[in-house]
């Protein structure tokens, strides 16, 4: 099992595909996430990574949490959350995670607290279809009716549909794809909706349901800085460049060869040439004459 | 700008490297070569018709395209940016004074034409006298060497065809 990422929601957009549908995407930014603390089996009975995301005042914080981001030597944060892990998976205090931890593809389950809606009617809140508008119905437009039998039961059975608070609890929503990252600004790109307002704090985690995405990094996807990401071009560049001297050092030997037989060839031809535009000012005729009888011959 | 936009900006950016479209909007006429995917085959089929909206703005922006096909009025919505369109041809300017033309809807045959624009923005008439006079200029010069050209061309037919006659001789003496 690997940890997952505290992440901030942007918002939503689009992207196009390689057949130019475009695809609804929610992005995900991944900023400064970094591993606070670990539980340890011996010393806290399970196993877990704790993640910190954000960046939080020092006096914004408080004396307790100050010391606990000295001790692990990080800059405070402003979302702390675990990260249940795998044995091998457990990760160094001060490790950096970036959206390279997941990749095109996979698919991920992203757990956010929905956005409130309050004290909500039966009608908005499970669907129901609420009463008429006429036929002597009275100040009951939008109740939700009978709740249940007569005097057999003499209750309402627990969990029976009705008013009450909505949205403002813990969501997750399940096997969602990942549409791509971006490492320039730390983006995970996300197919479809998640649950929370614009920049609220989400957490993604490989998806339950799903095999695990061969290419996922493990034990994690460290933060790739803009250093490394130049030093990668950089080497891919100069390994491009040396694919393409070694091509253009075979082109232009081949070119050679072409030009050799080209210019062979052009010899001949203007020999022959000569020859012939010796023969027909001897008869006193265009020279366009005999190939044009040849054509017509044909 | 926050981060969405940050994002859609450079998405824009790409785009535009491989992708030129023309400036139009409501009232011309433009041909949109649609890319069709058949089984695996993939060819480009022309749309042609009248823009009658452009909305949304930078990556999100679409454009609807209205024509009278077989009598029956169609309109499609492009997103401009998808590489589902191969290229967009701007065909004719119309002069309207509405950014949306969803009154073309309700007229038919002649009361839904729209005349052709050919002062304002977009239209440097200084630009375009220039080059129709080059242009024509290249025409002329192309007409002299055509002029030429069957000069030379005119007596090789001309032998080519005793030629032909020499020929059609020589069967029946046989």
């Amino acid at each position: 099992m690997r940890t997952g990422l505290i992440a901030r929601k942007e918002g939503m957009t689009r992207v196009f595909d390689e057949d130019g549908r475009h695809v609804p995407v929610t992005v995900l930014k991944i900023d400064e996430c970094q591993v606070v603390s670990v539980r340890s089996e011996e010393k806290d009975g399970y196993v877990a990574v704790q993640l910190g995301a954000g960046k939080a005042k020092t006096n914004r914080t408080s004396k307790a949490n100050r010391g606990h981001f000295a001790k692990a030597k990080v800059e405070p944060k402003k979302k702390l959350a675990e990260f249940r892990v795998s044995n091998e998976n457990i990760l160094e205090v001060g490790a950096e995670l970036g959206p390279n931890h997941f990749v095109k593809g996979q698919y991920v389950d992203v757990t956010a607290t929905s956005i409130g809606k309050g004290f909500a009617g039966a009608m908005k809140r499970h669907n129901f279809g609420g009463m008429r508008a006429t036929h002597g119905v009275s100040i009951s437009h939008r109740a939700h009716g009978s709740t249940g039998q007569c005097q057999d039961p003499g209750r309402v059975f627990k969990g029976k549909k009705m008013a009450g608070q909505m949205g403002n609890e813990r969501v997750t929503t399940q096997s969602l794809e990942v549409v791509g990252i971006d490492l320039e600004y730390n983006l995970v790109l996300i197919k479809g909706a998640v649950p929370g307002p614009d920049s609220g704090w989400v957490y993604i985690n490989d998806a339950v349901k799903k095999a695990r995405h061969e290419e996922a990094p493990l034990p994690a996807g460290l933060k790739i800085t803009e250093e490394d990401l130049a030093k990668a071009r950089a080497e891919r560049d100069a390994a491009d460049a040396a694919a393409l001297a070694e091509k253009e050092a075979g082109e232009k030997a081949a070119a050679e060869e072409a030009e050799a037989a080209l210019a062979k060839k052009a010899e001949e031809a203007k020999e022959a040439a000569a020859a012939e535009a010796e023969k027909p000012k001897a008869e006193e005729k265009p020279a366009e004459e005999p190939k044009a009888e040849d054509e017509k011959k044909d | 700008m926050n981060t969405v936009q940050k994002f859609e900006a450079k998405q824009l950016e790409k785009l535009q490297e491989t992708k030129q479209v023309p400036s139009f909007g409501a009232g011309d006429t433009v041909k949109v070569n649609v890319r069709v995917k058949e089984g695996t085959r993939e060819r480009i089929q022309a749309y042609e018709g009248v823009c009658i909206s452009r909305e949304g703005g930078g990556i999100n922006e679409n454009f609807t395209v209205r024509k009278i096909s077989a009598g029956e009025g169609v309109e499609r919505v492009f997103p401009l940016w998808s590489s589902r369109i191969d290229s967009i041809e701007l065909v004719r300017r119309g002069s309207v004074r509405r950014a949306k033309l969803y009154y073309l809807r309700d007229l038919r045959g002649k009361k839904a034409r729209i005349s052709e624009r050919t002062t304002g923005h977009d239209i440097e008439a200084r630009e375009a006298k220039p080059k129709k006079e080059s242009k024509k200029a290249k025409a002329k010069s192309a007409d002299k060497k055509a002029d030429d050209a069957p000069k030379a061309d005119k007596p090789a037919k001309k032998t080519a065809a005793k030629k032909t006659a020499a020929k059609k001789d020589k069967p029946d003496k046989k």
